[in-house]
């Protein structure tokens, strides 16, 4: 919407009419950054100036989270701006090729904006359309499928100042890809039931009834429902779904028994920045069941006794916010949110939908809540927990999207009846993004303990050599363990499934994952912001033929470091892709050892190009070629 | 040191991109200079002008760092005919005092210099192919062989070198303890 | 129960609420750290501080003590991974100590003496980081800036100026002053500030101050860093 139509409005409008919106409250900073944006198209040096007098703030805070976030911009990128989602499953669907197209088409060069203003090409992590790749981000709104024609359409389009709003609508379409439905990609619940059920239940007796702790603190006693709801989610056995598979129960049990200090309150967040390159099960969740996640969330609120709640959406999926906010209103309307839902008095629970702006740090819990508060998003130091010092340091659950449906669910339908799907220590289903090389990517709902194997027969993969579970942050797999299973006991996944057939190289693949880590490092602490780009720096090496043993022993050496010394999962987990396939694949590695003894990672003939230009020799001593094996014979 | 040693270790040393500083501090190990030629001898050094390196050098002692390709070549022929080689000082280590250009692009350093500046009107780049090409950058010796030991220090003290020195031919992992160990 | 913890074998007390090396500096021990100030909230992010707590990895600096935790310090295993660090943060900048107004009084490189760093070991990055000499009295020196947010928590918590933040992201990031030219000039920055006292490295330089000690008579040239830890409490 930026382009033409919003042309009429002054920026200092712009900024007073966002600012007024967000109450003034510098703890939205994020939000009023990304809203100006989309006006502005940009964060000009005025709307900062602006910013700073309206908000009270001084502007080293309104910079530093400027800059921390991909989507934002502190300096102009034109009123087009792309970014190619550059996921390894972009790459094996030709988007490198198709970005060169685009850039030729426009006489542009990746990362710089045109002369005229008009656009800006670049590259920005996975989007999410991994099983309808290759894609793209233009002002934050998502086109998948991109084929030569379209960019070819996309091309004449920007050249002729085509407003976003008249471009073929389906270019934008998103599509589901449910390939396999279980008991949430098929619920059938109605808006309320969920809910309604939790309220009838009544707390069982015995060691697993909680105490008694009503929607919010000073209620009268006699609603038995949320101890009761809790006693189900523990029954359920219900495990995060963002990976780390930690109990549901106790998370939301320690946030409902957290002391609140006078003035604080609970808060239930939904972190839906999936941002893990390969799952995108989050953005179909959101599309086709967004009671259910609602709901979920509604319930969690009313057991732990929370009037607030947070959904923590990715940038990428901007275009879900308008239909969510529908959803959310919908839901209002229909009493089952807001004040005294389903007509309990003091029943009040509301959600407020934060955008993210490209930065996949912010899954971190402690992240995504800092950049709720409209800051830099940096983990912070833990303890405390968020449970109880999370958003404006006050007590809160952080939960994925999947864990706040299966709970709802959960409501529906008791502890009892979910944990007797799946397997002892994994109950209920896993929802797999499925993507890479098979004949139907899309969504595979089944009940933990499903082999790889078996997901690889549904959804039509052969002659595989690899499958990459959890993303860049998880495991890869190779042929001999595809009988392994999917679950908390075997292998625990946040649901990417990105499978590579035998004509992959993995050491690319491993190098397109470093690549992701180090653009994605938050730069907080040494070992990870130095160590990533140590790490790219390496890979980058073997790409270009400089590799030798030595640089093995580096890459090991590294490896140990990022994990103990770096401050969060991001750095912990970094060097996970390359030791998998160093393992694994360890072929495609040796491929890159060109060299014997330690070689320079960089080209030394080229670099006397800048001399050879300057002073226009050619001849044999304005080269270096690689030292000659003869000892003495290079003098 | 007291042990006889059969066979004296044959020592090469070279200036690449430094200032000869290094190689001042080494004589500045003074009178130990004869004991320690008790142990070792000299190949190819600016204090021997020996030209270039017996294929059997045992340890190589590299000051400066790399700013043309002639400083590659020697610290090739240094690497290809020394069992070890040291860099001594902080331009061998991380390229010094002439690494302080590699934030200018070379064109744009060549241009001002034999283009731009007073003095040179109408100057040309000199490109006599006598003369070694700059490299885009100056590199540290340790980006482009593989170095065992370092000598810090702008210079490193004749203290420190003869520490490191003794260490060496005593068999022990060199070590600078506090006073020895610096950067400038 | 009491107050005590271990510490390479050797009993600490504490307070509660003391992190782990605010008691041990209490006690005379020193554990590296660079973004470590005493007057200064904890940051937790330069990771030199990172000690083994009953065997898992954490920084000290934010750890707080409790009773009975085992916690190794001065071990062959963490000082090469301090080193390592150090060593991280020498190639990311441009740490040329020979010309830098600071070296003799520097952290970075006293620490890295500490820790035995002969050489910076990785590749370097050369990063172009322009300084800043707008302001009358201070110079800006980015090119040793190692991020540790000491002059950030100084202007913000005790200056209440907000002089300095970080900006940019992952190996981006930076340090910014709160101007909208970018200079310090245009702040309201004085030589008095606590923010201009606090800068471990050479970023934060008084002009026409440079070099007024002798090499000899430098902080870290008459004892190590660790022993000025130590010296603390000889004569408590």
């Amino acid at each position: 919407m930026a382009l033409n139509e919003m042309r009429a409005e002054t920026t200092a409008a712009v900024v007073e009419r966002v600012v007024a919106r967000y109450r003034r409250d510098p703890v939205n900073m994020l939000q009023i950054l990304r809203e100006i944006q989309e006006a502005c198209d940009w964060l000009s040096p005025d709307v900062i100036d602006l910013l700073q007098a309206a908000l009270g703030v001084p502007r080293t805070k309104i910079e530093g989270v400027a800059g921390f976030y991909s989507f934002l911009y502190t300096q102009p990128r034109g009123q087009y701006r792309i970014l190619f989602s550059d996921n390894i499953t972009d790459r094996m669907l030709g988007n490198q090729a198709l970005i060169k197209r685009l850039c030729e088409n426009l006489w542009l060069e990746p990362g710089k904006t045109s002369e005229d203003g008009l656009v800006s090409i670049d590259l920005t992590s996975c989007t999410g359309m991994c099983d309808q790749g290759p894609a793209l981000l233009i002002n934050n709104r998502a086109i998948p499928r991109l084929t030569a024609t379209i960019i070819d359409e996309i091309a004449e389009l920007v050249r002729n100042w085509t407003p976003l709003s008249e471009w073929p609508a389906a270019y934008f379409a998103v599509e589901n890809n449910i390939r396999q439905a279980d008991i949430l990609l098929g619920a059938c619940m109605k808006p309320g039931e969920g809910l309604r059920a939790a309220r009838e239940r009544t707390p069982s007796d015995g060691f697993k009834s909680s105490n008694m702790r009503s929607w919010r603190e000073g209620l009268p006693s006699g609603i038995s429902g949320p101890s009761a709801m809790l006693d189900e989610i523990k029954r359920a056995n219900l495990r995060g779904r963002g990976g780390a598979g930690f109990s549901t129960a106790l998370k939301w049990e320690a946030c409902r028994n957290a002391q609140l200090q006078p003035g604080h309150e609970r808060f239930v967040v939904c972190n839906a920045d999936e941002g893990e390159p390969g799952t995108f099960k989050d953005r179909v969740l959101l599309t086709t069941c967004p009671d259910l996640v609602i709901e979920g969330m509604t319930v969690a609120a009313y057991t732990i006794g929370a009037k607030r709640g947070f959904i923590y959406l990715r940038g990428e999926y901007r275009y879900l916010l308008e239909p969510l906010n529908a959803v959310l209103e919908r839901r209002r309307n229909e009493h089952l949110l807001g004040k005294d839902i389903l007509g309990i008095a003091g029943g009040d629970f509301d959600i407020e939908i934060h955008l993210g702006a490209g930065a996949y740090i912010c899954g971190e819990e402690s992240a995504l809540i800092e950049s709720l508060e409209g800051k830099r998003g940096t983990p912070r130091n833990r303890p405390p927990f968020p449970v109880t010092n999370g958003y404006l340091d006050q007590p809160t659950i952080v939960n994925n999207v999947e864990t706040y449906a299966a709970a709802a669910l959960i409501a529906l339908n008791g502890g009892d009846w979910y944990a007797d799907i799946g397997t002892r220590h994994s109950a209920g289903t896993k929802i797999l993004s499925v993507s890479g090389d098979c004949e139907r990517p899309g969504l595979y709902e089944y009940p933990f303990g499903v082999s790889i194997r078996q997901v690889l027969a549904d959804c039509g993969a052969s002659d595989t050599q690899a499958v990459q579970v959890s993303g860049p942050s998880g495991v890869c797999l190779g042929v001999d363990e595809f009988d392994r299973r999917i679950g908390f006991e075997d292998i625990p996944t946040a649901g990417a499934f990105m499978i590579f057939n035998q004509s992959r190289d993995m050491f690319e693949v491993a190098r397109n994952f470093v690549h992701f880590f180090q653009h994605e490092s938050c730069g907080f602490c040494t070992p990870c912001r130095v160590g990533t780009s140590l790490l790219k720096n390496l890979m980058d090496k073997l790409h270009n033929g400089h590799g030798s043993p030595y640089d093995f022993a580096e890459i090991e050496n590294l490896s140990q470091l990022l994990q103990s010394m770096s401050h969060c999962g991001l750095g912990h987990t970094a060097c996970n892709p390359v030791l998998d396939t160093i393992e694994k694949f360890r072929p495609a590695y040796d491929k890159r050892m060109e060299h014997d003894q330690f070689a320079p990672a960089f080209d030394l003939d080229r670099a006397l190009s800048e001399a050879r230009q300057m002073t226009g020799r050619d001849d044999a001593g304005a080269h270096l070629h690689a030292p000659r094996t003869v000892l003495g014979e290079e003098a | 040191m007291n042990a006889p040693v059969k066979k004296k270790l044959k020592v090469a040393t070279t200036s690449l991109a430094g200032c000869f500083g290094c190689h001042m501090s080494f004589l500045d190990i003074d009178e130990r200079l004869f004991t320690l030629l008790e142990h070792i001898e000299f190949d190819r050094s600016p204090l021997t002008d020996i030209k270039h390196c017996s294929p059997d050098c045992d340890i190589g002692i590299i000051e400066g760092g790399l700013c043309n390709a002639e400083n590659v070549h020697v610290l090739r022929e240094f690497r290809a005919n020394c069992k070890i080689l040291i860099a001594l000082g902080a331009c061998a280590i991380n390229g010094g005092l002439p690494a302080q250009r590699n934030h200018l692009p070379l064109t744009t350093i060549l241009e001002e210099v034999y283009h731009t500046s007073p003095g040179l009107a109408n100057g040309l780049i000199p490109n006599d192919i006598e003369l070694p090409l700059p490299l885009n950058q100056v590199h540290p010796i340790h980006e482009v062989v593989k170095i065992d030991y370092f000598i810090p220090g702008c210079p490193p003290s004749g203290d420190a070198i003869w520490k490191v020195l003794t260490d060496l031919l005593a068999g022990r992992e060199p070590e600078l303890g506090h006073g020895l160990m610096h950067y400038d | 129960m009491s107050t005590n913890f271990m510490l390479d074998g050797q009993s600490i007390p504490f307070e509660d609420g003391q992190t782990i090396i605010q008691a041990a500096t209490q006690a005379g021990v020193y554990i590296p750290h660079l973004c470590y100030h005493p007057e200064f909230k904890p940051h937790g992010s330069c990771k030199l501080c990172t000690v083994k707590v009953n065997g898992r990895q954490t920084a000290s600096c934010t750890m707080r003590a409790s009773a009975g935790m085992v916690v190794e310090n001065n071990t062959e295993e963490l000082n090469a991974e301090r080193r390592a660090l150090t060593q991280m943060l020498f190639v990311e900048g441009n740490h040329f100590c020979p010309s830098c107004e600071k070296s003799g009084n520097c952290q970075l490189q006293a620490t890295a003496y500490h820790l035995g760093m002969m050489s910076p070991h990785y590749d370097h990055f050369f990063p172009n980081r322009p300084v800043d000499a707008s302001h009358p009295d201070v110079l800006l020196d980015f090119n040793r800036c190692i991020l540790c947010s000491l002059c950030v928590r100084a202007s913000r918590d005790v200056d209440k100026k907000n002089v300095f933040a970080l900006s940019g992201r992952g190996i981006k990031t930076h340090l910014i002053v709160n101007a909208a030219s970018g200079h310090l000039a245009d702040t309201n920055f004085t030589i008095d500030d606590k923010a201009a006292k606090v800068c471990p490295v050479g970023v934060i330089l008084h002009k026409r101050n440079g070099f007024a000690v002798p090499i000899g008579e430098r902080t870290y040239d008459k004892a190590p860093i660790g022993a000025q830890v130590e010296a603390v409490t000889e004569g408590v």
